[in-house]
C-alpha cells in the first residue's frame, strides 16, 4: 500500500488496481467545520482534474478533484450522514471515494508524503 | 481540491488594523480581508461552535470596522439632526426619544438603497453607526447634504465590540449594573469597567445583547474584561454572519443594496406612518415618490427567507426558478449557507411577490442541478431580543 498526494490537497490510498481518495488534514484544517459533502454516483467515469465532490463549510463551498483518471466503484455514504468525520478523521474515516486506476501513468505526477508535507510547509 | 486564498491583502492597499488586532492575534483569530480591514473570520473554537457559543452563552465581536458618526445640529438641539437626517432617510428619526435607537437606511432618489445604519438619540446629538464599506460615501453624502444644518463629526477613534447571547447581560452587568435594566433597542453613554462608552442594547444575532462604542486606547482593556469571563468567546466575522442569517437579518450589498428598495427589501416594518402618505411628515426623503408607492400597491419583488429542502448549502448567486425544469430565472439567492441552530441550510432572496408568500416552493440551480427550496418565514431562529 502507498499514500499519495496532490498540490490540491487530495490523498490517494493505492492497493491494487484501487485508488482510495479522500481530502488531507491541512485541507479540514483550511476548511473549517464541514457540514455538507457530495459525492459522484458509483459507476460514473472521472477524468483527471474533472470536480467529482463537493466539501462545504458554513463558510464556503470547495471542490475535489479527482487527482487520476478511473471509474467510481465505491462512495463513503457515511460522509454524508456524517460530514464532521473530514475535520475528525481527514485521513481515516472520512474517505471519499474509491476508483478502479484506469491509467497508472498518472501516479508518477504525484507527490509522497515528504514532497506534500513540504508543499504545505 | 481547490482551498479559498485568505491572503488577497499583498495585491491592494494596506489593511487597516482596528484597535483589537492585537489581541485578535494572540486570541488565535485567523485574519482575512474584510471591507479593507484585517479581521478575524473565526478564531481557534470554528465557526460551528463559536455560533453554537453565541446562542447558548455569550460570544464577543469586534465590529470596530463599521463606522461611527455623530451628528451635531448647528441649531444645538437634537431635533433639528433628527429633522435634517430625515431628509435621508425614510424613518421617523424624531420620534427616537432620547436614550433609544432605530434601525434606517440612506436610500437614493430611484429608491434604492445606499447603506443601512442605526440611529441613536443621546440628547445632545444623534450617534450613528454605519457599515465598513460604505462609510467613506455616507460621511460624503451627510456632509453634501445636511452640512447647513448639522456638524458631521466621524469618531475614528472608537473601537466596536458587540457583546451577544444569553448570557451577555449578566456579563456585562458585571462591568456595568445599568445595562440590566436597559431594554432593546435603548442606547446611551454608560461606565463600563470604569471607561466611558456608549451602550446600546442591540446587534446583528438575533440573540440578546449589547454593542460597546469605547475610546481606542481603551478597547483591549475592555475587550480582556469581558473574555476574562468564562461565559465568553471571541467570535469571528464567519460566526457573525450564520448568526445574522439565521436572524433573518439583511447584509448590506448582498441582500439589500442600492437596486433594492426597502420595501422589496421587507423592511416596510422600518418605515414609520408618519414618513408614509397621510402622515405628518410624509416624503420627503431621496426616493419618496417610489417607495411610498410601493408602500401603498406592494413591489413586483420580495425578499424572502428560503429553507433548501435537502442538505446541501443553496449560496449567494444561485438563481432560482419556479420549477424544476423552467428556464426562465426568476430570482436569484443573495445570501445562503448552513445555519448551525437549525443544523440545516438557509438562505435568502429575491422573488417576484406573487411568488413570495411562504409556504411556497422554488428550485435553484446547483451545480447543473435544480434544488427545492421552500419560502419561510424570517427569522429561522427565534430572536431573544429584551423588549
Amino acid at each position: 500500500m502507498m499514500t499519495l498526494f496532490t498540490s490540491d490537497h487530495e490523498w490517494l490510498r493505492i492497493e491494487g488496481d484501487i485508488a482510495t481518495i479522500g481530502v488531507t488534514d491541512y485541507a479540514q484544517s483550511q476548511l473549517g467545520d464541514v457540514v455538507f459533502v457530495e459525492l459522484p454516483k458509483v459507476g460514473r467515469s472521472l477524468k483527471k482534474a474533472e470536480a467529482a465532490a463537493v466539501v462545504e463549510s458554513v463558510k464556503a463551498a470547495s471542490d475535489v478533484y479527482a487527482p487520476i483518471s478511473g471509474e467510481v466503484m465505491e462512495v463513503n455514504d457515511a460522509l454524508m450522514a456524517e460530514p464532521a468525520l473530514v475535520n475528525s478523521d481527514a485521513a481515516g474515516k472520512a474517505w471519499f471515494f474509491k476508483l478502479k486506476i484506469a491509467d497508472r501513468s498518472e501516479l508518477g505526477g504525484l507527490m509522497d508524503e515528504a514532497a506534500y508535507t513540504k508543499h504545505t510547509a | 481540491m481547490m482551498l479559498a486564498r485568505d491572503d488577497q491583502s499583498s495585491l491592494q492597499s494596506p489593511l487597516k488594523r482596528t484597535p483589537l488586532h492585537a489581541l485578535h492575534g494572540s486570541s488565535g483569530g485567523k485574519m482575512v480581508p474584510f471591507a479593507g480591514y484585517d479581521m478575524p473570520v473565526q478564531f481557534s473554537t470554528g465557526v460551528l461552535r463559536e455560533h453554537l457559543h453565541t446562542r447558548s452563552s455569550a460570544g464577543l465581536f469586534d465590529v470596530s470596522h463599521m463606522g461611527q458618526i455623530a451628528l451635531h445640529a448647528k441649531s444645538g438641539k437634537v431635533e433639528d439632526a433628527a429633522l435634517a437626517l430625515e431628509r435621508l432617510v425614510p424613518q421617523d428619526i424624531l420620534a427616537v426619544a432620547r436614550g433609544r435607537q432605530r434601525y434606517a437606511q440612506f436610500t437614493n432618489a430611484a429608491g434604492g438603497i445606499l447603506d443601512d445604519l442605526m440611529v441613536a438619540n443621546f440628547g445632545s446629538h444623534l450617534f450613528l453607526v454605519v457599515n465598513a464599506a460604505c462609510k467613506a460615501e455616507d460621511e460624503a453624502h451627510l456632509r453634501a447634504n445636511l452640512q447647513d444644518a448639522c456638524v458631521i463629526e466621524p469618531l475614528q477613534n472608537r473601537a466596536l465590540i458587540a457583546l451577544q447571547g444569553p448570557k451577555a447581560c449578566s456579563v456585562l452587568a458585571e462591568l456595568c449594573a445599568d445595562v440590566a435594566a436597559m431594554r432593546f433597542m435603548d442606547a446611551g453613554p454608560r461606565r463600563v469597567a470604569g471607561i466611558e462608552c456608549f451602550v446600546s442594547r442591540s446587534g446583528y444575532t438575533g440573540e440578546d445583547g449589547f454593542e460597546i462604542s469605547v475610546p481606542a486606547e481603551q478597547a483591549e482593556t475592555l475587550a480582556k474584561a469581558l473574555l476574562g469571563n468564562s461565559d465568553v468567546l471571541p467570535i469571528g466575522l464567519g460566526a457573525r454572519d450564520s448568526l445574522r442569517l439565521e436572524a433573518g437579518l439583511c447584509l448590506y450589498g448582498h441582500d439589500i443594496d442600492v437596486t433594492t428598495t426597502p420595501v422589496e427589501g421587507a423592511l416596510e416594518w422600518s418605515i414609520q406612518k408618519s414618513r408614509r402618505n397621510g402622515g405628518a411628515r410624509a416624503g420627503g426623503f431621496p426616493g419618496a415618490d417610489k417607495i411610498l408607492a410601493q408602500l401603498e400597491n406592494g413591489a413586483p419583488r420580495r425578499r424572502v427567507g428560503l429553507r433548501p429542502e435537502g442538505r446541501a448549502p443553496v449560496r449567494e448567486g444561485a438563481p432560482l426558478f419556479a420549477d424544476s425544469a423552467s428556464s426562465e430565472q426568476i430570482g436569484a439567492v443573495t445570501s445562503g449557507g448552513f445555519g448551525p441552530s437549525i443544523n440545516a441550510p438557509v438562505a435568502m432572496g429575491y422573488l417576484p411577490s406573487s411568488q413570495a408568500a411562504p409556504g411556497g416552493l422554488v428550485f435553484a440551480e446547483l451545480r447543473g442541478g435544480r434544488l427545492p427550496l421552500r419560502v419561510a418565514a424570517t427569522p429561522f431562529v427565534p430572536n431573544t431580543y429584551k423588549r
